[in-house]
């Protein structure tokens, strides 16, 4: 996994709530057994105005010059704000991969989806939960500014703002941990493996109907 | 010993190792998978020359791409179907404790077999790479959908990371009134609370309404605790639970049933265990429900009307019920029965056992679908219910109707086969979410029980099930 540890990126803004998985990434591109390449499919039904179908070629496809990521001043977006309750529904981690393969690495909003919450945090990418009052300020000043950027710093669990005002985050430290390292889950958990098998066999002892 | 919570009981019955800052491993029984979400995980598997750790905590099936009409000429779209070869060849490889693929006699939706074959018990943790995992917490178990890189975690660990959760208890007191059913109970919590309600929560649902439910009604309202926002929703075993589960094929027999039955009569909450949230709703106040959004939180009961955006305050959710209306294509303060509905879904995972279909029965005997409807799709949850209600001959009665007798699998509920609606199309749908083209790109989901769905059929538009009955 990509390790992340700081960002200073320019800002696209998601005025809606409740965006949710399907949204992110339509059904039928979860049929692609591969794990990348999801990004010009990314809010494919709000941001072209046919159809996508994988297998596509999707540069020749019209676009919804409304859709707030097609406008020239949110080129190059690395950080979404978003509001409440963002990647809710479908547990497809096809919608981490899809922002992430569209060059996203930090989301900022109110709350998040506890799956989709969890599959960020395994594909690099940076789910940050803020006061909705914070969000709001940032909405404001992301639309009132064009290039609108911001200073994302995990080591710090800072966000620091054009004007200078420093926003504190939370963050689980392992979470934290394993970000910052890039590292991979299951070769950490394999650290415990013994503690497993310990566990395993006791478990088939107390409860052996759960063991073929 | 401290009172402690149903979801307490399972969380440390399974912890293996805890990090400083309270991440725990936690110790995963059951593992379904399908085809949708494990390729990838099957493939890092692989990349990093790593085995699955317990071949037989997993149970496999093909649903989500599957079709469920003419099975003799195999999947026409050739990506679904290397999807499903794809899992074909890497169960092969790996092993599992039993794979039902497309077309055999036990195939269905993940969460329906799970449960019919026994291999869904209390006291276990299960996941899946789906979020309607939390089906199985019916029965008692710690259940929940995972991603795909937990996917490929479990499968080469047999443990996920996890977070302990804060817990909810949702205490449905009272008798349901006649015609109305799990699906109305979960969407009119769903309701009360929002979809954002339980995020962070496990949700114990408890009260005599919900212990008067089968296991059926008990699986329906725990697949939509994830519409909740809890990633797990529980019921406690009762004498329900242990009826349901014997002599199924992967239920313990001989003397291994009764000690786990002794073991499962424990999983419920203590007399005063301490609940983070608790929330209280009057059985008898429910009416059958009708969801009008593009939100299962955008919901109304039968009588009702849809909302006016005018009069919401907060100006986020305002403008979200302008979006949801203007792509519903409804107009404020419209009655719900008067709207007309296209396409009429019976299935998913919600609503596609054998009660589910008794019910959209009971409906549609002796009745015709009105000419409005271009489409009644009934789609069993399994090859086991299709058969039952065969021999029921509940096929009979909604071929009779006009109603089309499919195939099982997931089909129009997330449309990744060709089940799906037309853009603009209005759907009656017994599935789980309402989202924007969610059943086809520019299609309209309302979300129902069987019996209203059915009702809906007939009528051309909704319409009370108990003025039909
Ligand atoms: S029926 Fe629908 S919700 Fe259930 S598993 Fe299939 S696609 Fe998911």
């Amino acid at each position: 996994m990509k390790p992340f540890t700081r960002l200073d990126g320019l800002v696209a803004p998601m005025d809606r709530a409740n965006v949710d998985t399907d949204a992110i990434i339509p059904k039928q591109f979860l049929k692609s057994i591969k794990r990348s390449g999801f990004g010009p499919n990314l809010f494919d039904e709000w941001r072209y105005l046919d159809i996508g179908q994988p297998g596509v070629d999707n540069t020749g496809r019209p676009q919804n010059p409304d859709f707030v990521l097609n406008q020239p001043r949110y080129q190059g977006a690395q950080i979404l704000l978003t509001r409440d309750n963002f990647g809710c529904g479908s547990s497809r981690e096809h919608a981490p991969w899809a922002l992430e393969d569209f060059g996203f690495r930090v989301i900022i909003g109110p709350s998040f989806a506890d799956i989709f919450f969890n599959n960020c945090f395994k594909n690099g990418l940076l789910p940050i939960k803020l006061p909705a009052a914070e969000v709001d300020e940032l909405f404001a000043q992301c639309f009132n500014a064009t290039g609108y950027r911001l200073n994302v710093d995990l080591q710090a669990r800072t966000i620091t703002r054009p004007d200078g005002k420093v926003i504190s985050f939370d963050v689980d430290a392992f979470r934290r941990e394993c970000l910052l390292n890039g590292w991979d889950d299951i070769g950490l958990t394999l650290r415990h493996a013994d503690k497993i098998r310990e566990f395993e066999a006791r478990r088939r002892i107390d409860q052996p109907w759960l063991f073929a | 010993m401290q009172a402690q919570t149903l979801y307490e009981k399972l969380w440390s019955s399974h912890v293996v190792h805890v990090e400083d800052d309270g991440t725990a491993l936690i110790y995963i029984d059951r593992h379904l998978v399908h085809e949708v979400t494990s390729p990838q995980a099957f493939e890092g598997l692989k990349l990093a020359g790593r085995k699955l750790w317990r071949v037989d905590s997993i149970v496999a099936t093909a649903d989500h791409n599957t079709p469920t009409d003419h099975w003799e000429k195999g999947i026409l779209d050739p990506v679904s179907r290397q999807q499903v070869e794809t899992l074909d060849s890497n169960i092969r490889e790996s092993g599992a404790l039993a794979y039902f693929p497309f077309k055999d006699d036990r195939q269905g939706i993940v969460h329906v077999i799970g449960p019919e074959n026994g291999a869904t018990l209390p006291g276990m943790t299960v996941v899946c790479g789906d979020s309607h995992t939390s089906t199985h917490g019916a029965f008692a178990c710690l259940a929940h959908g995972i991603g795909t890189s937990e996917v490929e975690h479990v499968m080469a660990t047999q443990c996920l990371l996890q977070k302990k959760s804060k817990t909810m208890l949702i205490r449905v007191e009272g008798r349901l009134g006649a015609g109305v059913t799990a699906k109305d109970v979960v969407l009119a919590i769903i309701g009360r609370i929002g979809t954002a309600g339980g995020t962070g929560y496990a949700i114990e649902f408890g009260g005599s309404a919900i212990r008067s439910l089968s296991l059926e009604g008990r699986m329906t309202i725990c697949n939509m605790a994830i519409e909740a926002g809890a990633r797990a929703g529980l019921v406690a075993v009762d004498d329900k639970t242990i009826d349901y589960l014997k002599d199924r094929p992967f239920s313990p027999h001989g003397d291994n049933w009764e000690r786990a039955v002794a073991y499962w009569r424990t999983l419920h909450s203590d007399e005063g265990a301490n609940f983070d949230a608790i929330v209280d709703l009057d059985a008898a106040a429910i009416q059958p429900q009708v969801t009008w959004g593009t939100s299962p939180e955008m919901v109304a009961a039968i009588d009702g009307i849809v909302p006016d955006p005018a009069l919401e305050k907060d100006p986020v959710k305002r403008e979200g019920m302008e979006r949801a209306l203007q792509y519903m294509g409804l107009t404020p303060c419209t009655p719900i029965k008067n709207i007309a509905v296209d396409v009429v879904f019976i299935g998913s995972c919600t609503n596609s056992r054998i009660e589910d279909l008794r019910a959209a029965a009971v409906v549609a005997r002796g009745r015709r679908k009105a000419d409005n409807v271009k489409q009644v799709l009934v789609v069993p949850g399994s090859g086991l219910v299709k058969r039952q209600a065969e021999a029921e001959g509940l096929d009979k009665i909604f071929v009779a109707a006009g109603f089309e007798w499919r195939e099982p699998g997931c089909s129009m509920c997330l449309a990744m086969n060709a089940d799906r609606l037309e853009p603009g199309e209005r759907c009656a749908s017994t599935s789980n979410r309402n989202f924007e083209g969610r059943q086809g790109a520019g299609g309209r989901t309302h979300l129902v029980s069987p019996a209203m769905a059915a009702a809906a059929a007939i009528a051309g538009h909704f319409a009370d099930v108990r003025d039909l009955a």
